[in-house]
């Protein structure tokens, strides 16, 4: 449980900072307002989407954190062995990669009002996230032509279940990320889908983000940090 | 100080509060069915978690008359008594108090505590209600699948939960696992809005120290459940995987009916780990909100500002932050290394010190205000007693060396249902006579309530301390028939019997006060705006029960804390939230 442990302290840091900056210590009952004069409610300036946009990246880095954390506690068990990593992963990771460029391509381009930028852009890290999806589904069939299937090793099933629902949450994404490319064609005004576009991105950064630490965990690049964390709570 | 002249009301500039588009329904579906009207989603919610909460009620007077009168009904074998009491705990925990307590209270009570005009995601809003009647739907399809619901108790432990000898094995367990995954998806939805809600779309003056610990609790809670509830996702999930595709997550090499299996390695304990880590956090989920609504009841009822608010919200947030590293206190025994035991132990012992802190800060509350004994003051007190009694059962609990020889024993069971059923139950009840007028405008019939509330708490003590006795005699808990056995004396069943009556006899006050929700709906007096003079501004609203939109043209502006009752030289008794000073200036006799 140590990378949920982790995970938490780190929320932990956030929540507490956030809560040092809302005047915990201010004493309501002695506070008064007279009329016209008010405090400000400490609400911040980002738009509700793109906190709940936060929230929702928090919860998805739970989940994955608990994911994370059942893998190091199964791969210790004595059944455990490692399957070999497709090559396939390293031009999938590219992809998204280039996936998560374009997207931030567009981010700008909708910064400057630029359409056709946008539309490049949006179309490009749709067409290039679609391709990472295949691209897993294709290294699926590699390793279960090479014998590696669901049910045979706790780390086959740790590799199926982990990448399936990175490539759900990516699903999801490309939803998001086709409406905004739609209402861009048809023409909506720049300053209604900078939010959406800047949204997918940031949800494309967060899910490469993701992609990566789990690339690194099922490539057993991680094995001695998860060793490390470990050795610490044991 | 300078007293600011009465007719300058009328020049409150209007709310600078950024308006939330809302959405306007174009026809009847859109407005009385898929409504994103935060106020009808919560009553959707409400609605649908009492009529699964029903269910389990009456799975619970099955059980009970099971152990009263043992061999009796002989529609009641093993099977169906583990699928009783699973069902029973499922539905009571998530289906019914999260529900209620986030989807129900939170919906309708957040935006009009802030002073906002609706949730700030409403689609999603709605989207949410509806993953959650889908999970129900498919919780209670259970019932009538071969082979029935899963009978592997609500922890659902591995491997035990998908082996033959369980009931449910079929399809049971399977869809229990998938309504589990829905509920998550759902409440998630829910949930962003809830936050976000609270962070964002505080109207004018609304600072969080103004807000009242209704809406703290909830918040607090909601941002657990967030991050919580993806543990049971992941261990249902990875359950899932293992009953249907064969992995090995869980489960361990087993022989089933002289057939070796084809499970091998797979770690129950990781299962534990996971599912205890949502788990006890739900206690809290669950324990914030009421702790939150009671506040503010007692505080209403009691016509005195709460004592200690600042260290009641940081007594919501400090339990909310420890309730994360507790969790293995569910699991003493399990074998886990000794030192685990006394670091689980320390952490749980020091939660009780944020949580006594609420219970002195409640009691100082009353110390000489002017209570009134209404019906949901008189479940207001009813919570802070029975709370107390459950919790310092937990602290037995919470010791290595006293759990051991209590861990499955009927002490549990009498425990739990203290301290997260009876308590938190205590306060959806008294919130519910609290809230009815605003959202009805009649109030409840006020004798049948408190007939429904003198049953209810009386009842539940006569259910539950014998309990604690039949616990420490060793008595184990999940047991279709203890049987004659030479430890547990004739008196024990007699005990059993006489808790039964007592159930039935809480069971049949419920009916009473559903009885008394439908009459009032038609014949309850009318309530006015604000029935119990209260200060939050959910009282305040320009229409009772409020409209679409909640405020009428303008956002109500906040110029106080929400606890300003028996201001000295007031007026009235109560400074409602959006009333400024200048009014108290000329109307109120001050010295």
């Amino acid at each position: 449980m140590s990378a949920i442990i982790l995970f938490m302290a780190v929320i932990a840091v956030i929540v507490g900072w956030w809560l040092s900056q809302q005047r915990l210590t201010a004493k309501p009952w002695l506070e008064e307002d007279p009329i016209g004069d008010f405090p400000g409610t400490g609400a911040m300036t980002l738009p509700a989407a793109k906190i709940g946009l936060g929230v929702f990246l928090a919860v998805v880095s739970s989940l994955f954190a608990l994911f994370i954390s059942a893998y190091s506690m199964r791969m210790n068990m004595v059944d455990w062995r490692a399957l070999p990593v497709p090559k396939l992963l390293w031009f999938n990771t590219g992809v998204l990669v280039l996936s998560s460029v374009a997207l931030q391509w567009a981010h700008v381009a909708a910064r400057r009002n630029d359409v056709d930028g946008v539309i490049v852009g949006l179309c490009a890290g749709g067409a290039s996230a679609v391709t990472f999806l295949v691209g897993q589904l294709l290294a699926w069939q590699q390793l279960s032509v090479a014998g590696y299937f669901l049910a045979s090793n706790p780390a086959n099933s740790f590799f199926y279940l982990i990448t399936a629902a990175h490539g759900l949450h990516l699903m999801g994404g490309l939803v998001a990320l086709g409406r905004t490319t739609a209402n861009v064609w048809r023409g909506a005004a720049m300053t209604q889908v900078r939010l959406s576009v800047e949204l997918c991105a940031i949800y494309w950064h967060f899910l490469l983000l993701v992609w990566l630490v789990l690339l690194g965990l099922l490539t057993g690049w991680t094995d001695d940090f998860v060793d490390i964390c470990r050795q610490l709570l044991n | 100080m300078v007293d600011v002249p009465y007719d300058a009301i009328a020049d409150i500039p209007p709310a600078e509060v950024a308006e939330v588009e809302l959405y306007h329904p174009k026809s009847w579906w859109t407005q009385y069915v898929f409504s994103q009207d935060a106020k009808f989603i919560a009553i959707q919610y409400s609605l649908t978690a009492s009529a699964i909460g029903l269910v389990a009620l009456v799975l619970s007077w099955l059980m009970r008359l099971q152990l009263g009168f043992p061999g009796t009904f002989s529609f009641i074998d093993a099977n169906q008594y583990l699928q009783f009491i699973t069902m029973h705990g499922m539905i009571m925990v998530i289906y019914l108090l999260t529900a209620l307590f986030l989807g129900g209270f939170g919906n309708y009570l957040i935006p009009l505590m802030v002073g906002a005009r609706d949730m700030v995601f409403p689609y999603v809003n709605m989207l949410s209600y509806w993953v959650y009647l889908l999970a129900v739907v498919v919780l209670a399809s259970t019932f009538f699948v071969p082979g029935g619901p899963t009978g592997a108790g609500w922890t659902l432990y591995p491997p035990q939960a998908i082996l033959s000898g369980t009931p449910g094995q079929d399809w049971g367990i399977i869809l229990m696992l998938v309504s589990l995954i829905l509920f998550i998806i759902g409440f998630t939805m829910g949930g962003l809005n809830y936050v976000v809600t609270v962070l964002q779309a505080r109207t004018r003056g609304m600072t969080l120290m103004r807000m009242p610990l209704t809406v703290w609790g909830i918040f607090t809670a909601t941002v657990m459940a967030l991050l919580a509830f993806p543990a049971l996702f992941v261990a249902s999930v990875m359950m899932l995987f293992d009953r249907l595709l064969g992995t090995s997550f869980f489960m361990p090499a087993l022989v089933e009916m002289g057939q070796q299996m084809k499970y091998g390695g797979g770690s129950p304990i990781l299962f534990q780990h996971l599912f205890w880590f949502f788990g006890h956090p739900e206690v809290y989920i669950v324990a914030l909100p009421a702790f939150g609504i009671v506040s503010d009841l007692i505080s209403t009822h009691a016509r005195k500002n709460i004592f200690g608010y600042r260290m009641m919200v940081w007594a919501i947030v400090g339990i909310g932050a420890l309730s994360f590293v507790v969790w293995a206190h569910h699991m003493y025994v399990s074998g886990m290394h000794p030192q685990f035991g006394f670091f689980f132990a320390t952490t749980t012992l020091i939660i009780a010190i944020p949580t006594a802190i609420k219970v002195y800060n409640w009691v100082l509350t009353l110390w000489r205000g002017d209570i009134h004994l209404t019906v949901p003051m008189l479940f207001a007190l009813g919570f802070i007693i029975t709370f107390v009694n459950g919790g310092l059962t937990g602290l037995f609990l919470g010791n290595v060396v006293v759990d051991v020889p209590l861990s499955d024993t009927m002490f549990v069971v009498a425990h739990f249902h203290m301290v997260m059923g009876v308590a938190p139950i205590m306060v959806v009840l008294g919130a519910i006579y609290h809230w009815y007028p605003k959202v009805t405008g009649r109030m409840l019939h006020d004798g049948l309530g408190k007939f429904h509330f003198w049953v209810t708490f009386l009842g539940a003590y006569l259910i539950f301390f014998p309990m604690h006795y039949l616990g420490l005699l060793g008595i184990p808990r999940r047991y279709h028939d203890i049987g004659e056995v030479a430890f547990i004396p004739p008196s024990a069943h007699t005990l059993n019997a006489f808790i039964t009556v007592a159930a039935l006899t809480v069971g049949f006050a419920q009916m009473v006060f559903l009885f008394n929700l439908v009459w009032s709906l038609f014949k309850g007096k009318l309530s006015g705006g604000n029935p119990w003079r209260a200060t939050t501004l959910e009282w305040q609203t320009p229409h009772t029960p409020p409209e679409h939109g909640n405020w009428g043209k303008e956002l109500p502006v906040v110029y106080r804390w929400a606890y300003d009752y028996s201001v000295p030289g007031a007026e009235q008794d109560f400074i409602p939230q959006n009333q400024p000073r200048a009014v108290r200036a000329v109307h109120g006799a001050g010295p």
